[in-house]
């Protein structure tokens, strides 16, 4: 459902994704790894708009995405994502957070969307939190917050920017949680991640990318316990040991 | 000071006349330049190469010619060009466009310091630019912005005095006036002094509140 052909980008002089081509199927979970600048978020950010391509093409259900074109906002309500700083809006609830996108974006009836906007949050464990402020919560219950305001557009696949970089050790393990949950919902996600032990469990798919360039993929047990190529084999090694 | 409280009793309802002519000078180009100041912000915020230009430009000129200069311009050249206005429109639309400009560069700050990923986020849920200005920055931004708005409201104030150059009767001009036929300088120019003092004290106390409500947060 999301097609990327031989996409490249650059920030200036700076070439940051040098012909990207892969493709995501309807209730597949796909990881991207790769060291630090290596252009894994920018491909996230290029699926919705959020940054432009130079060449190449992106479609998601075969709806090119153009950031320029009005489509773009159809796309968005298609495709979710989830930042690494979680993005609340601290001025708003935390169900205000989660209904804006139905209410605001598609005019959906005030009740009904409040109803599933509780709903989503009591499947994120945060039924309780529904009247506080997005500051007076913790980062993973921030981040669980994101994914439930990800869920309320009922987008057909979800972007998840290193959802978990942001976060204190000990609160990893509830958002990976949720993410484990909603894989096996059945729901389409692209994560960028260093969550090795999660892209192991529960992608579908991983990708190796360094420089701009898609190094290896392949299914993700296999390419995470036998790396075929050097870079990918440098790679897993100072992840797993980083002494 | 001999005999104020007999001059101040005397004077007192011709000085509130040129005080109900300060208020409206004030209020008048409060909103002429808080609107005015919103567009340009606005413009300059767009992403919009052409509109930004135009408003940073806007912005510099207006800021680089002194009000009472501008409210000659309006009151005494324009009628050569064919737009005449009363004392009070030239006053009112002078301070406000004078005023714009720094309403603008106020408004700009309080847009910018919004945390970008919270528009990358707005977007990201369908939003467009209007919606995510409307629903997302202009809310926060108004925290932000509410206390520097309240000394340009002071400012506004006293800087309304300037209206008496080109013959709006108000609160600096009716003083003047008193004086100039009574002699009684002393006497009257502390009244007017006060006068401004009094009106100014709320809006002293309101920035105040504004200022600790903004920390709050």
């Amino acid at each position: 459902m999301i097609e990327l052909n031989d996409v490249h980008k650059s920030f200036g002089e700076n070439e940051v994704l040098k012909g990207i081509t892969a493709s995501v199927q309807k209730g597949e979970v796909v990881c991207i790894i790769g060291p630090s600048g290596s252009g894994k978020s920018t491909i996230l950010r290029c699926i919705n708009g959020l940054e432009s391509y130079d060449r190449g093409e992106i479609s998601v259900e075969g709806l090119k995405v153009d950031r320029d074109a009005s489509s773009i906002v159809k796309v968005r309500t298609q495709v979710s994502m989830v930042f690494q700083r979680f993005n609340l809006f601290p001025h708003r609830t935390v169900l205000e957070n989660v209904v804006e996108g139905p209410l605001y974006v598609k005019k959906e009836q005030r009740a009904a969307a409040l109803d599933r906007g509780r709903a989503l949050l009591a499947q994120v464990g945060l039924a309780e939190k529904a009247d506080a402020h997005p500051p007076q919560l913790s980062g993973g219950q921030q981040q669980r917050v994101a994914i439930a305001r990800a869920l309320a557009m009922q987008p057909k696949a979800i972007l998840f920017d290193e959802p978990t970089s942001a976060l204190d050790p000990e609160l990893v393990g509830d958002v990976l949680g949720v993410m484990r949950k909603l894989a096996d919902d059945g729901m389409t996600m692209v994560v960028v991640t260093h969550e090795m032990g999660f892209a192991r469990d529960v992608a579908d798919r991983v990708l190796f990318i360094d420089g701009g360039v898609i190094v290896e993929q392949g299914p993700a047990k296999a390419l995470l316990n036998q790396p075929q190529h050097p870079r990918t084999q440098d790679f897993l090694r100072r992840v797993l040991h980083p002494l | 000071m001999k005999g104020f409280w007999h001059d101040a009793v005397e004077f007192f309802p011709i000085l509130m006349s040129g005080v109900a002519l300060t208020i409206v000078v004030t209020i008048g180009s409060l909103l002429l330049s808080t609107v005015l100041g919103l567009v340009w912000a606005m413009m300059r915020v767009s992403g919009i190469g052409v509109l930004s230009a135009i408003s940073a430009s806007l912005i510099n000129v207006i800021r680089g010619i002194p009000i009472i200069v501008l409210l000659f311009y309006l009151y005494f050249v324009m009628p050569d060009l064919g737009v005449t206005l009363s004392a009070l429109q030239a006053a009112i639309l002078g301070l406000g466009i004078a005023y714009s400009a720094y309403q603008a560069e106020n408004f700009r700050a309080g847009i910018e310091a919004i945390d970008r990923g919270q528009i990358e986020a707005a977007q990201s849920i369908g939003m467009g630019w209007w919606l995510t200005m409307r629903r997302v920055v202009l809310p926060q931004a108004v925290r932000i912005v509410l206390p520097p708005y309240g000394n340009v409201m002071i400012m506004m104030l006293k800087d309304s005095s300037q209206a008496s150059t080109i013959t709006v009767a108000e609160l600096a001009l009716q003083g003047k006036l008193i004086a100039s036929s009574t002699f009684k300088n002393t006497n009257v120019f502390t009244m007017v002094a006060v006068m401004y003092l009094t009106m100014s004290i709320p809006l002293i106390l309101l920035v105040r509140h504004f200022e600790k409500r903004a920390g709050k947060k």
